[in-house]
């Protein structure tokens, strides 16, 4: 019956309350979309740096992963050094440059990736297969955006070329290469045509500027039933052991990568609390006012229904039950909307020239969204509860009287 | 049934004892009752009358229980009610008490059967027997065939009748009325008036408020009051 009369209640002014639900959607939705991005982008980033397993990242002195152009010499001596602690399990190679690509008349730069497939963390195989293992460059893969903007196909050849060097006094170097598979760049824009081959090849195919070099080696270390707190300490351990033993190059752990990624977010996250917290602030505004208005319009009815017995408590549940109608409706198509808004946004984030393609700025974490939708619908009943408390509290005889004479 | 139950025996069912009950307007006080004493007994039909501002609207809420008197007592089924909690009160005014108002007050939302179930709802009355019982009640009232009507949807006669029938959900021991023919017409005002007395006629005791000399004439009992104080009584007991 209370139910019966508070949608009743809400019934009575349909654009009115449809109105306020519209606002509380709005409010839902930005709420969500403020949690989705708070959360998002550390959950993301995250995920996208330990998706292969790989915990360490060595570099250059001072620089980020293909940050620039700069390689490290004696490769194989520092491969094989990592590969000696006892605690590191796999290390991949890799070393990023910039070639010149062409198929007839087409033609483009394009980053190129030399690796071992076997244990690559760089990218996923979608179509065709690997390029065989081989120490002369003849087998390529590539991603989406390459074979989009040279319009060639799998099983295409190309020309490759480097550009001439005028400090290393060198003559630009070509190869041609048969493109036999086609991947996805984790960490690489995908509006970037990219291209990987083994890294021995790609060495052998950049002459003295590949000789040896690498551009990243990543290590994995290994996992066992330990804590994480543990794991973490562990990890550190290997990351100083890199750098005391390798005076050359940096070692990066996920963790700090985390950490410096946060405080370049910290301005965003809190942004996203601000517009958060106003979002909630703005629910119940819209709640408070819409169901002050409801029972200031019907102080007499509310008084008659005291008067034939409904007791202060049956008229308090009636006019909070109307606030957490309009919560639960608002919130529901909220929650739809801040969903396609969120994925909306995502996309148009994503496009950011220069960004990783797997790195999501909204990301769905149920927890935190049901948290804050929670926080929404208490917010909204409490904010019905207010005016439901001034009904309640109704003299009746007044009330009667004020109804009679008007 | 079919309404009321009650049994006309002659001991009280309603008693007020001296009860006065002031208002405190800015600076003035009013005193609206200023020390009224009345005894009504069970199956009687009773009818407040006088002058605007005399008082009835008020001595009426004291007698269901509605408003509390500032002094003196008010006694109902042998208890004293005039010193009730609200949630006292609320509950007394539910089970033993049935109200009709000058303007109806349906719950404009609710179809007139679910007006007439609403306090069998409150008082806890399982729904299938609220709704027999409601249907029962807008037949008795002449009404059962709108049950599914909203207020709107009826005319001020027809929703005066569903208020009856909601003040008779609960099969209380007393109907109070403060004006309830005021905003009808002659013919069915005098409807209403029949409907009353059949109801009183099986048993129910009413005490209603009225300028409607029709109706006060179909009252055995007519009580005047003037300034506060019950001036006439036609019916008081030789006590
Ligand atoms: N809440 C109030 N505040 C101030 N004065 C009040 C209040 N309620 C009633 N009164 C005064 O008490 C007196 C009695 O009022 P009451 O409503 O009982 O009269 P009534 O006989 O029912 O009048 P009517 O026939 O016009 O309905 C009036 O003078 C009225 O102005
Ligand atoms: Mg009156």
């Amino acid at each position: 019956m209370r139910t019966t009369l508070a949608w009743a209640a809400l019934r009575r002014h349909p654009m009115r309350t449809l109105l306020a639900i519209f606002g509380l959607a709005i409010a839902a939705a930005l709420l969500i979309d403020m949690v989705m991005l708070a959360t998002g982008m550390r959950a993301s980033f995250r995920s996208l740096l330990t998706s292969q397993g790989y915990q360490l990242r060595v570099t250059p002195k001072g620089t980020l992963p293909f940050d620039t152009e700069a390689s490290v010499g004696g490769a194989s001596a520092l491969v094989a050094s990592l590969r000696t602690h006892p605690d590191i399990d796999r290390v991949s190679p890799s070393l990023g440059t910039t070639v010149q690509v062409s198929i007839g008349d087409r033609a483009t730069s394009a980053f190129a990736l030399g690796t071992t497939a076997a244990v690559q963390g760089e990218y996923l195989l979608q179509g065709g297969r690997e390029a065989a293992v081989d120490t002369v460059l003849r087998e390529v893969v590539v991603n989406a955006a390459f074979l989009e903007r040279l319009g060639a196909t799998l099983g295409d050849t190309l020309d490759v070329g480097t550009e001439r060097s005028a400090q290393l006094r060198q003559a630009g170097r070509r190869a041609q290469v048969v493109l036999v598979g086609v991947v996805r760049f984790l960490y690489v824009p995908p509006g970037l045509p990219a291209m990987a081959a083994p890294l021995p090849a790609l060495q052998q195919f950049l002459g003295a500027a590949g000789r040896d070099r690498i551009s990243l080696a990543m290590a994995s270390v290994r996992v066992d039933g330990r804590d994480a707190e543990a794991q973490l300490a562990r990890i550190e351990a290997v990351r100083q052991w890199i750098e005391t033993e390798h005076p050359r190059v940096t070692a990066i752990s996920t963790e700090t990568a985390i950490v410096q990624v946060e405080e370049r977010l910290a301005y965003f996250r809190q942004l996203a609390f601000i517009l958060g917290a106003l979002s909630l602030v703005i629910g119940v505004l819209l709640v408070t006012t819409l169901v002050s208005l409801s029972v200031n319009e019907r102080l007499g009815e509310l008084a008659v229904l005291r008067a034939i017995g409904v007791p202060q408590a049956g008229v308090l549940q009636q006019i909070m039950l109307e606030g957490l109608m309009l919560g639960l409706a608002g919130i529901t198509l909220g929650l739809g909307l801040g969903l396609v808004t969120a994925r909306w946004l995502n996309t148009i984030l994503r496009d950011f020239p220069g960004l990783p393609a797997d790195l999501d700025f909204f990301v769905w974490s149920p927890e935190a969204a049901w948290k804050a939708l929670g926080m929404l619908l208490i917010a909204s009943t409490v904010a019905g509860a207010i005016p439901a408390w001034r009904a309640a509290r109704v003299r009746v005889a007044q009330a009667l009287r004020e109804e009679a004479v008007a | 049934m079919t309404a009321p139950t009650g049994n006309r025996d002659g001991t009280p069912l309603l008693e007020a004892h001296d009860v006065q009950r002031r208002y405190e307007a800015g600076e003035s006080t009013v005193h609206a009752l200023r020390g009224v004493s009345v005894a009504i007994r069970r199956g009687e039909f009773v009818a407040i009358v006088g002058a605007s501002g005399s008082g009835k609207s008020t001595l009426l809420h004291l007698l269901g229980a509605v408003d509390a008197p500032d002094a003196g007592r008010v006694i109902f089924e042998g208890r004293d009610i005039s010193r009730l909690s609200d949630a006292e009160a609320t509950r007394l005014r539910l089970l033993r008490v049935g109200l009709v108002f000058q303007r109806f007050y349906l719950m404009p939302t609710l179809s007139a059967l679910e007006n007439v179930m609403l306090p069998m709802a409150e008082a806890g009355l399982a729904p299938a027997a609220r709704r027999a019982r409601a249907e029962e009640l807008l037949r008795y009232v002449g009404l059962g065939e709108r049950t599914g009507h909203r207020p709107t949807q009826l005319s001020g006669g027809e929703q005066q009748r569903v208020a009856v029938a909601r003040a008779l959900a609960n099969e209380p021991a007393l109907l109070l009325a403060d004006e309830p023919t005021g905003e009808l017409d002659a013919a069915t005002g005098a409807a209403l008036i029949a409907l009353l007395q059949r109801l009183n006629a099986d048993g129910l005791t009413c005490v209603l408020v009225t300028h409607d000399a029709a109706l006060a004439q179909s009252a055995q009992r007519v009580i005047t009051m003037k300034d506060g104080r019950i001036v006439q009584d036609t019916g008081a007991s030789p006590s």
